[in-house]
């Protein structure tokens, strides 16, 4: 990066890790962040997302509509961990071969599962195997989100439920004096109060995904775990930047990172809290509203 | 091989009893059943120890916390956040290369003795290694939980200690600690649970397996590759982790029964599993 770098071997400490640091493995290493970050972007709204649409639907007076809508809550939540995690993505991955297999090659005879391998036609290949690199990365990062919606989705699910039933009663019932529909009061009176019951709970779950986020290298996508294996190795003189082994310090480097980022999202929460809690009937609310008096 | 062949053969492999080479080609279910259900030894050693350690250990840092003393209070403070604010798999890694790095830091020292050097090479061994991860781990959550409730115990049960003229450890060990524990085991026992279900990382950490001695995820993971067949090895794990799941609860019950012994039968709390996902 810097000119000076042409040959390493020569400079001084400080020098050899201003090269070391800026050279195009590390701005990769860099790049990875952003994916956690990206996984964080899509994954929370679309958590939160199909936590709305469970809650909404278990709440729905159509009774298969609020069975749908328990049962994925319950379902998801009730699996040991990270055996899910390792097993959805499989799943999917198979689930979504095998339904384009079905629709594209519908005379295709050979039985698809052959002793130990997993085979479709060629043009059920998802994504085909002549695909460029990136669609590769691609796939499997939309494999991995989508894993993480559904997960994380049916914890929002239930925190959002039960902030629903946590909206005082006579609330809705006033909605209802007001003669307004049902639709009208849920949008109107209980989605806009429901959140500061849901706060607390969310926050948590947003520590949690953040947390989680590490679970991407047990996906076989190049993350910040990845990258911190591969550049901490020790390298030998035969490289450029030779060095003894590392990761120690590439992951005591990741563990500072998580815990600045938990630490700023608590904060960040904590002035959201106060916030949401303007005008709640609720004991902060009050606070609120005696300080402003 | 049949059911009873499969487990005498591999009933103990996870502690090197047994037959020596894994199941290669005809892997029936019932050797998938023992091998993991052998592998699952390991994740009870991990969290049984684990927790047993991490108790008391959370006890005191729980009363660091609430301590009025800067110097006491900081310490554990920022040993719950370390442990509470960084994933336990990123803790894992840094463990292992860490207690790897270790023996080559006490080489430059020549003159340690063989006892020592022999101590830094276990610790990179998932026996004792991953074991104090999880040790210090389910301490640092624990202590936040007991923390909590010794927040929460009433002031009217200390002003009785008081009129009592109940002081120090005896206040503590008569009316603060019996309430703390009775207020915090609800949710120690999902504290208990979520340990136990993270013994499941132990496999991932890095921590080599010794002889193909290893856990059960371990075993599973072997079958989906023999086998190209991740739908029976999985689901096996999860049964296991649902049985012994139940055990806690059972055990945690049990002792949650008598700590609220006291109570009228419908003031006690019951205990709810609220499940979570990572730690």
């Amino acid at each position: 990066m810097f000119e000076f770098c042409t040959d390493p071997a020569t400079l001084d400490t400080l020098r050899w890790f201003s090269c070391y640091l800026t050279n195009g493995a590390h701005f990769l290493f860099y790049q990875s962040f952003l994916v956690v970050f990206a996984l964080l972007a899509v994954t929370a709204p679309a958590a939160l997302a199909f936590g709305f649409a469970a809650a909404a639907a278990s709440r729905s007076q159509i009774l298969p509509l609020s069975w749908l809508g328990k049962t994925y809550t319950a379902m998801v939540r009730g699996v040991p961990d990270i055996v899910f995690f390792l097993f959805f993505v499989l799943v999917l991955d198979q689930g979504i071969e095998f339904l384009r297999h079905s629709v594209v090659c519908p005379d295709w005879t050979d039985p698809i599962r052959q002793g130990a391998n997993f085979l479709v036609c060629p043009d059920a290949r998802t994504p085909q195997s002549s695909a460029p690199q990136w669609v590769h990365e691609t796939y499997g990062f939309a494999l991995a989100v989508f894993t993480y919606a559904i997960v994380f989705g049916a914890f929002c699910g239930n925190v959002l439920f039960g902030a629903m039933r946590a909206v005082p009663r006579a609330q809705l019932e006033t909605g209802e004096a007001y003669g307004m529909s049902r639709r009208q009061v849920f949008w109107r009176i209980l989605v806009p109060q429901m959140w500061i019951y849901a706060l607390p709970g969310l926050s948590n779950i947003w520590m949690i995904l953040i947390k989680a986020t590490p679970l991407l290298f047990l996906l076989g996508i190049e993350d910040i775990v990845y990258w911190a294996r591969e550049l901490g190795g020790s390298r030998t003189s035969a490289y450029q930047y030779p060095h003894p082994d590392w990761r120690f310090w590439y992951f005591f480097g990741l563990l500072v990172f998580y815990l600045a980022f938990t630490r700023v999202s608590e904060i960040v929460l904590a002035r959201l809290t106060a916030r949401l809690s303007h005008g709640q009937a609720t004991a902060a609310g009050e606070d609120l509203r005696k300080a402003a008096a | 091989m049949t059911c009873a062949e499969a487990f005498q053969a591999y009933a103990f492999r996870a502690l090197g009893f047994g037959e020596r080479l894994l199941p290669r080609a005809d892997i029936g279910v019932c050797e998938q059943i023992v091998l993991i259900g052998s592998g699952m030894i390991w994740n009870v050693y991990f969290a049984a120890l684990a927790l047993s350690l991490g108790f008391f250990c959370a006890v005191g840092l729980a009363l660091a916390k609430n301590s009025r003393t800067w110097l006491i209070r900081k310490p554990a403070e920022w040993f719950i956040f370390v442990f509470r604010g960084s994933p336990l798999f990123i803790q894992f890694f840094m463990a292992y290369e860490a207690f790897v790095l270790l023996p080559r830091l006490g080489f430059e020292f020549t003159f340690l003795g063989i006892a020592i050097e022999a101590e830094t090479r276990w610790l990179a061994r998932a026996w004792l290694g991953a074991l104090i991860v999880l040790w210090l781990n389910t301490s640092a959550y624990s202590a936040e939980i007991f923390y909590g409730a010794l927040r929460a115990v009433p002031k009217g049960d200390l002003e009785a200690a008081d009129a009592y003229g109940l002081t120090g450890w005896k206040k503590f060990r008569r009316v603060v600690f019996p309430t703390t524990m009775r207020l915090a085991w609800p949710a120690y026992t999902n504290e208990a649970i979520f340990l136990f279900h993270s013994t499941a990382l132990v496999f991932f950490s890095s921590f080599p397996a010794f002889q193909q001695m290893g856990d059960a995820l371990y075993y599973a993971n072997y079958f989906a590759d023999r086998t190209f067949n991740p739908f029976i090895p999985y689901p096996i794990v999860a049964v296991y982790f649902v049985l012994f799941t139940l055990l806690i609860i059972a055990l945690f019950g049990a002792i949650n029964k008598r700590l609220n012994r006291h109570l009228p039968q419908e003031a006690r709390p019951r205990l709810r599993y609220r499940p979570t996902l990572i730690r």
